[in-house]
């Protein structure tokens, strides 16, 4: 299943802020300062020193925690790659922020009617693609099919083991992830959250769930032979007593 | 008559307390829903559930299991002499439920979607679950305290049709409750990497239904003898002190549940060095699981209906630190990051709360909530003459319980 990702090549960064700049522009917010995710601000740089610096926007899951806690499937991985959200669905109960392992959706404090705010990989423009890798001068956030991109990115780490700490963040990662990252150190030094469950989060949650057909039909079998089994006992004991008071009437 | 006249003292000022906070409670909610939930609480996009969820949702739902464990034990185990507390237990829990929906009202972003789990599917979400369980059983608990209102109103021929379909109830009221007693646990699995190891459990949906079975016998024998001080009824102690024996066994599986659990994870060791999180967790499980185990556990002890009502408060509020660690506590000492609820936030649980309580009051005081009407409409009539029926046959009716009582 060919689908969209991103790679984010933080070698090639010189941290301009096209992207950032972008990303608002296609997001239609006004323009403003990227600090940390808020409900204005999908994306934004840090700066770790050394010039260098690295970008933080949804990780797009292959098996996206947030999509598969929606109660109402506001939250869904679409074939095409990007993870979308759903405003008319949303009833608001933020267990997608609960879940994600990245810390990446946020929400609307303010509003009487508010919204879950996250990057959707530009979902609305549809074939063009993310604007953030549009925009990027250097190539550093390039798009493209997620399997070629995790080709390129492991023959970048491998052609240069200098330059590349040697790993693909977003491999592993929760059970990988849409977004790749590579970089000149470990993922943690470039401020990259330490996820470190390997497989997908949502199976934690299935290993409980898929027991629930069994604790309905064992259950109600179970009960319902307790209750006939005590209700016999007491019409027993009933009719006996019944019995004895005719004899001596 | 002192007595008396004290009691209506304590009445009194409750009622001026809770007028305030319902007062409160109001204001708050204009607050919250025009300025939005940001304006009102202390969460936050790095804390996003907060006392709403670990307190009203989380506990109120597990209060409520005293309503399953004791229909469960007077329609299919038939031990009958259960009937008496019956009453109060399912209005108890019905309040529990209630309570949990308002909480809801209260904590969703936008709370008049909160119908679209029935028409939009996600089997793969606890929380799909979750809200299914708050739907069905809801229903089912206001089915099974319907005979109270029936009765009070006198409607019988809609009694003749709830009757058979009594069992089938009580059954559908077990499964709900373990299946949602336990996904309350289960909508933390998917949360290892932010919380810390002495609450994260693969085996959080067994503890999560273990500890509010607990709870809900607690809570059970509490309100029991809360009602007996404030409406002088009779209390019938040895049916508190024989659930307390149940209690001991529950809390001992509990607790055999959770040390394997944690001395099988390694997760021991994480208590030291020993710091505010620590304490919690010693808290939780000293004070509101070994102590009150031990406790109910004496023979003695159990005599009084006061000290069995001080161990099993001890046991509810264990449960409900239980609740709190896991979705605050545990979630804290994960992430490092702070979370204290604003005083609205507990105005707006404690508010919730006062309502209930008024509620449970109002129905005891207007319906038959107590033995003296439950006994005489259903059992009774078979055996007394009757024309005994409506006048206060309490202590008769405690005679009849004793002489089907099996210990």
């Amino acid at each position: 299943m060919a689908h969209r990702g991103i790679l984010v090549d933080v070698t090639k960064c010189i941290g301009c802020g096209s992207c950032v700049e972008a990303c608002q522009k296609s997001n239609e917010q006004p323009a403003h300062e990227a600090k940390g995710f808020n409900e204005q601000t999908y994306t934004f740089l840090m700066d770790r020193g050394n010039d260098t610096y690295v970008r933080r926007l949804c990780m797009h899951c292959e098996n996206p925690s947030c999509a598969s806690v929606c109660p109402v499937g506001a939250l869904r991985k679409t074939a095409a790659g990007p993870v979308t959200y759903d405003p008319d669905k949303c009833m608001g109960c933020r267990y997608c922020m609960m879940a994600c392992p990245f810390g990446v959706p946020t929400y609307e404090w303010h509003s009487a009617a508010p919204r879950v705010r996250k990057c959707q990989m530009c979902a609305h423009r549809g074939a063009a693609g993310p604007a953030c890798a549009e925009a990027c001068p250097t190539g550093a956030t390039i798009t493209g099919e997620r399997d070629e991109l995790l080709a390129e990115a492991r023959r970048r780490v491998a052609s240069d083991p200098k330059a590349y700490f040697q790993r693909v963040y977003g491999v592993t990662e929760a059970g990988g992830t849409g977004v790749l990252f590579i970089g000149p150190r470990e993922p943690a030094a470039l401020g990259l959250p330490p996820v470190k469950t390997v497989g997908p989060l949502p199976d934690l949650t299935w290993n409980a769930l898929k027991h629930i057909p069994d604790v309905v039909l064992f259950g109600g079998v179970f009960l319902g032979g307790l209750f006939w089994l005590t209700k016999r006992k007491e019409d027993v004991a009933r009719a006996e007593h019944a019995d004895k008071g005719e004899h001596h009437g | 008559m002192v007595k008396n006249r004290f009691a209506s003292f304590q009445l009194g000022f409750w009622a001026a307390i809770s007028a305030v906070m319902i007062a409160v409670l109001g204001i708050v909610a204009f607050l919250r829903f025009t300025q939005g939930i940001g304006a009102v609480t202390n969460l936050s996009d790095s804390f996003p559930w907060g006392l709403w969820i670990g307190f009203d949702v989380l506990c109120g739902v597990g209060l409520a299991a005293g309503g399953f464990a004791v229909t469960a034990t007077v329609h299919i185990l038939h031990l009958k002499e259960f009937k008496a507390i019956m009453r109060p237990t399912v209005l108890t829990a019905f309040l529990g439920y209630i309570l949990v929906v308002c909480g809801l009202v209260f904590d969703l972003g936008k709370p008049w979607n909160i119908w679209h789990p029935i028409i939009m599917w996600n089997p793969h979400s606890v929380m799909f679950e979750v809200g299914w369980c708050v739907m069905l059983y809801t229903t089912v608990l206001s089915l099974e305290f319907a005979p109270v209102v029936l009765e009070r109103f006198k409607l019988d021929w809609l009694l003749r049709f709830l009757k058979p379909i009594t069992p089938v109830l009580v059954i559908m009221g077990v499964i709900l409750s373990t299946l949602h007693q336990s996904s309350l646990g289960s909508l933390f699995l998917i949360l290892p990497e932010k919380m810390h190891p002495l609450w994260y459990t693969p085996v959080l949906p067994v503890l999560f239904f273990v500890s509010a079975l607990a709870a809900g016998i607690g809570m059970t024998v509490v309100e029991s003898w809360f009602s007996r001080r404030a409406f002088g009824k009779p209390i019938e102690t040895h049916l508190l002190s024989r659930l307390s024996r149940v209690s001991v066994v529950v809390l001992a599986i509990y607790l055999a549940l959770r040390m394997r659990d944690l001395i099988g994870r390694h997760a021991l060791a994480t208590l030291f060095p020993l710091n505010s999180v620590s304490a919690m967790f010693l808290a939780e499980i000293v004070l509101g699981v070994v102590v009150p185990m031990v406790l109910l556990s004496i023979p003695r002890f159990r005599l009084s209906p006061r000290r069995l009502a001080v161990a099993q408060g001890m046991v509810v509020l264990g449960f409900i630190f239980h609740r709190l660690n896991v979705s605050v506590t545990a979630v804290e000492a994960a992430t490092g990051r702070a979370y204290l609820p604003s005083a609205m936030e507990f105005m707006v649980s404690a508010g919730l709360v006062a309502v209930g309580i008024w509620i449970f009051l109002l129905a005891c005081r207007y319906l038959p909530i107590f033995p003296e009407g439950a006994m005489t409409e259903e059992e009774e009539t078979v055996r007394q003459p009757a024309g005994a029926a409506p006048a206060r046959p309490a202590r008769p009716v405690a005679g009849t319980v004793t002489a089907f009582d099996r210990t």
